[in-house]
């Protein structure tokens, strides 16, 4: 199919290389690691408040890191040589080491997490269910049965050191993404030390907003009570990351225009044609400052609890709207100017294809099926009498 | 005591065969080759080394049709390569007597040189092949092996079938 | 300066002894080819491009280059005045077929070859997670396209947009250099079809090749030599306005 091309680009730059799967990408370990973030909040800095999202958090993190994988494989051009990244890793590539990063946190740090805090619920079910459930619980004890207090006491301490390592480690999984791209030095929209930060702090924001809309909507799914303590904790820290996350981007923003080096042209033409409505509309006054402001006006005005909550919801939605505007501009758009800085092309984004937008939006809704099976394999509200591990006080009825 | 962490212990041995696992797949499946001379599979530069010629060089051609070596050397076109106008001539230096040369269509093959065109260097020779020619082929006046018009010169540029040897 | 001759000298005995290996039906790298002793890189000069394509053809023809992808192509310049920061640059097809005539005769116009610059710290290699693309000990760029993932991380690395992903191989590819034709003596194809001697092959390591006695009398450029990568193609008599 023909691309139309504005001005003049390296005839190889015409097509786009990266699609809108590798938008996806980043929006999707963003959410693991804001979601893990949020979960740490409770158990390293002991933000009481928010104990009732702890499990529900892990799972999502869970979910979304499974899943993260799948756009890549779909995107590469041959999927089946992907290993050889373990294989023969290139230390100097950002990509490379990634994979290892990946592999520490969803090992290291997720299942070993969640394995722990979970370990009493896993080890009763195995002897409560039947058939695959039974097998499939049986497995996860790895033959050990014992739930002693002082077995008990260690996974815990345990499970605390490795929240310890993992908040560094989910900025560093997100951060790495920042750097993957931070690092290109052909590419001046991309090419920032501020790439990883801004990463990280978006990453973050998306994250809470996500956990944060789940809590709200698992709640009106089981028809239970919200704590509303827990949500406005959760939204006052969705407010103070966004905040520092606008300053960044807004920082970068008037450096570029400030300076004005020689890609500022072209670049700045591109942002008031091209990438009008996805940068200006919809991350910068739909996806930013509107919920800044939404969520800004809760912690300054007192509106009744009902109000708040709808406020709430509206301000993550729109906050998961613009950080994956945000991805798509720096993902796209980074692609859209020629590295001549004397053109512009189109992305044709297809429909029903590999890469296409249909295959996005399933990729989208399968960490939700995936956290749907982890609720049940491992309900993160459970009725005992005895808190878990965890220190997750059970749902109030 | 050893009870109570007899789960962390199991845990480790399922690391531990997991990376005794991966470092035998590892041993199997990366090339043999790789790292030989740098973080890559050497092997690779003996198969793309490898790949068949499909331009055999003025050298090769020169060696057999020397007339028309003779009759370049005394014009402007002797630093222009036979291939550059004949295109890729390897499977013809190869087997000359099976596979023939296609005759050229001089308005497409001198044009692309020398249609005039202002970001040609001005010493180029250039002409404006409408005003210039008026329509007829370009070999109709000019002898593509010594292109200009005042020298006479024999016709080298019609070979006859079986080539010269 | 004819470099033609010289370089035809250079190379002839070599050619003709490989040209026996490729006609036997073994064109393996030739005996005495060894890979330490080159440092390839190439000269282009600018005043002497007539912007015909035969190279853009010559090397879709060797190197069996798919329609709309190019390992190497040519921008026509057109810069008004004073203005080297703001030129018009086209590209018509990579300039396979040559250009059209063009309405701006007035400023500057002229054409510029371009192809993978065989950079010696090369970010295209840099960012190849796995190993399928390298710097050859002789100094080439290449692409092990047996194990290229396609990921697509060296297109957006190179700074010049001299690479992409084959449609056919869903690998990376670009220009080699005619690797499979200078291991064995020969020049690649776009230096052997340039009617000019626009386009030269050069030997860095080699104290008898012409370039170096070219860089000393001649005032050269690489592309966007900001980006520091170490470039190894060499334009001679190249604007200011060339990007």
């Amino acid at each position: 199919m023909q691309i139309p091309v504005q001005g003049f680009m390296y005839p190889n730059e015409v097509e786009l290389q990266w699609s809108v799967l590798i938008v996806l990408y980043p929006f999707i370990t963003g959410l693991v690691a804001g979601a893990f973030i949020l979960a740490s909040l409770e158990r390293v800095f002991r933000v009481e408040a928010v104990k009732p999202t702890y499990r529900l958090a892990l799972l999502t993190a869970l979910a979304f890191l499974l899943v993260a994988p799948l756009p890549l494989q779909l995107h590469l051009g041959h999927p089946e040589r992907s290993f050889e990244m373990y294989l023969t890793p290139h230390r100097s590539s950002a990509m490379a080491m990634f994979g290892f990063v990946y592999l520490w946190y969803l090992m290291a740090v997720l299942l070993l997490e969640i394995w722990l805090d979970y370990r009493r619920d896993i080890v009763l079910k195995s002897k409560s269910s039947t058939g695959v459930a039974r097998v499939f619980y049986r497995l996860l004890t790895l033959g050990s049965e014992n739930i002693s207090t002082r077995s008990l006491r260690i996974d815990e301490q345990l499970g605390y050191m490795i929240t310890v390592v993992g908040i560094p480690s989910a900025f560093l999984l997100h951060g790495y993404v920042g750097f993957i791209f931070g690092s290109v030095k052909a590419n001046p929209w991309w090419s920032s030390p501020l790439m990883p930060i801004v990463f990280i702090f978006s990453a973050m924001v998306s994250g809470i907003a996500a956990v944060m809309l789940l809590y709200m909507g698992s709640a009106r799914l089981r028809r239970s009570a919200i704590d509303i303590r827990c949500l406005d904790k959760i939204a006052q820290y969705l407010f103070y990351t966004f905040v520092i996350d606008f300053s960044l981007e807004m920082l970068d923003l008037l450096q570029r225009i400030y300076e004005a080096d020689e890609s500022f042209r072209s670049l700045d033409f591109m942002v008031h044609t091209r990438l009008w409505t996805s940068q200006v509309i919809v991350q910068i006054l739909l996806g930013t400052v509107t919920p800044i402001t939404l969520l800004g006006l809760t912690q300054v005005l007192k509106f009744r609890d009902v109000v708040r909550k709808r406020l709430y919801a509206l301000a993550g939605c729109l906050t998961l709207v613009g950080i994956f505007a945000m991805r798509w501009n720096v993902v796209i758009g980074g692609q859209l100017f020629s590295k001549s800085f004397l053109g512009y092309t189109t992305y044709k984004m297809g429909f029903a294809t590999r890469e296409g937008l249909l295959t996005a939006i399933v990729l989208m809704l399968l960490p939700f099926v995936i956290l749907w099976v982890l609720v049940k394999l491992l309900p993160p509200w459970t009725d005992s009498s005895r808190p878990p591990a965890g220190g997750v006080a059970p749902a109030q009825i | 005591m050893f009870k109570d962490i007899e789960h962390l212990v199991r845990l480790a041995a399922v690391l531990v065969i997991a990376l005794i696992a991966f470092a035998a797949i590892r041993v199997a499946v990366v090339p043999k080759t790789f790292g030989e001379y740098g973080h890559y599979r050497a092997a690779a530069l003996n198969d793309i080394a490898a790949r068949s010629i499909s331009f055999a060089g003025h050298d090769v051609c020169e060696g057999c049709h020397t007339d028309v070596v003779d009759q370049k050397k005394l014009g402007k076109h002797v630093v222009v390569p036979c291939e550059a106008c004949h295109g890729a001539q390897g499977r013809h230096a190869d087997d000359p007597a099976s596979v023939k040369p296609p005759k050229l269509d001089t308005a497409v093959v001198c044009s692309r040189c020398h249609e005039a065109n202002s970001a040609k260097p001005k010493s180029f020779p250039q002409v404006v092949t409408v005003d210039h020619a008026g329509g007829i082929a370009c070999d109709t006046c000019h002898q593509p092996h010594r292109p200009r018009i005042e020298d006479e010169a024999p016709n080298t540029a019609k070979v006859n079938p079986e080539g010269k040897r | 300066m004819d470099l033609t001759r010289r370089h035809l000298l250079l190379l002839l005995p070599s050619a003709a002894a490989a040209w026996n290996y490729v006609l036997a039906g073994t064109p393996e790298a030739a005996p005495n080819y060894r890979r330490t002793e080159h440092w390839w890189g190439m000269l282009i000069d600018i005043p002497k491009c007539i912007g015909c394509g035969s190279c853009v053809r010559a090397c879709a023809e060797e190197n069996d280059v798919p329609d709309g992808y190019f390992r190497t192509w040519i921008e026509r310049y057109h810069v008004a005045d004073w203005k080297i920061e703001r030129p018009q640059v086209e590209s018509p097809n990579g300039g396979k077929q040559g250009f059209p005539p063009n309405e701006n005769s007035e400023g500057k116009n002229f054409f510029v070859p371009k192809l993978c610059n065989h950079c010696e710290d090369s970010p295209c290699t840099q960012v190849c997670p796995v190993g399928a693309t390298f710097v050859s000990p002789d100094g080439v760029v290449l692409v092990d396209k047996s194990y290229c993932l396609g990921c697509r991380y060296c297109v957006q690395a190179c700074p010049y947009g001299c690479r992409f992903i084959n449609p056919n191989t869903n690998t990376a590819e670009k220009c080699t250099l005619c690797y499979h034709r200078i291991t064995k003596g020969l020049t690649t194809a776009c230096c052997e079809v340039c009617p000019t001697g626009a386009r030269q092959l050069a030997d860095l390591k080699n104290p008898k090749d012409p370039i170096h006695e070219f860089l000393r009398t001649h005032t050269v450029q690489v592309l966007k030599p900001h980006m520091a990568t170490g470039a190894k193609v060499f334009y001679d008599g190249m604007d200011g306005s060339v990007r």
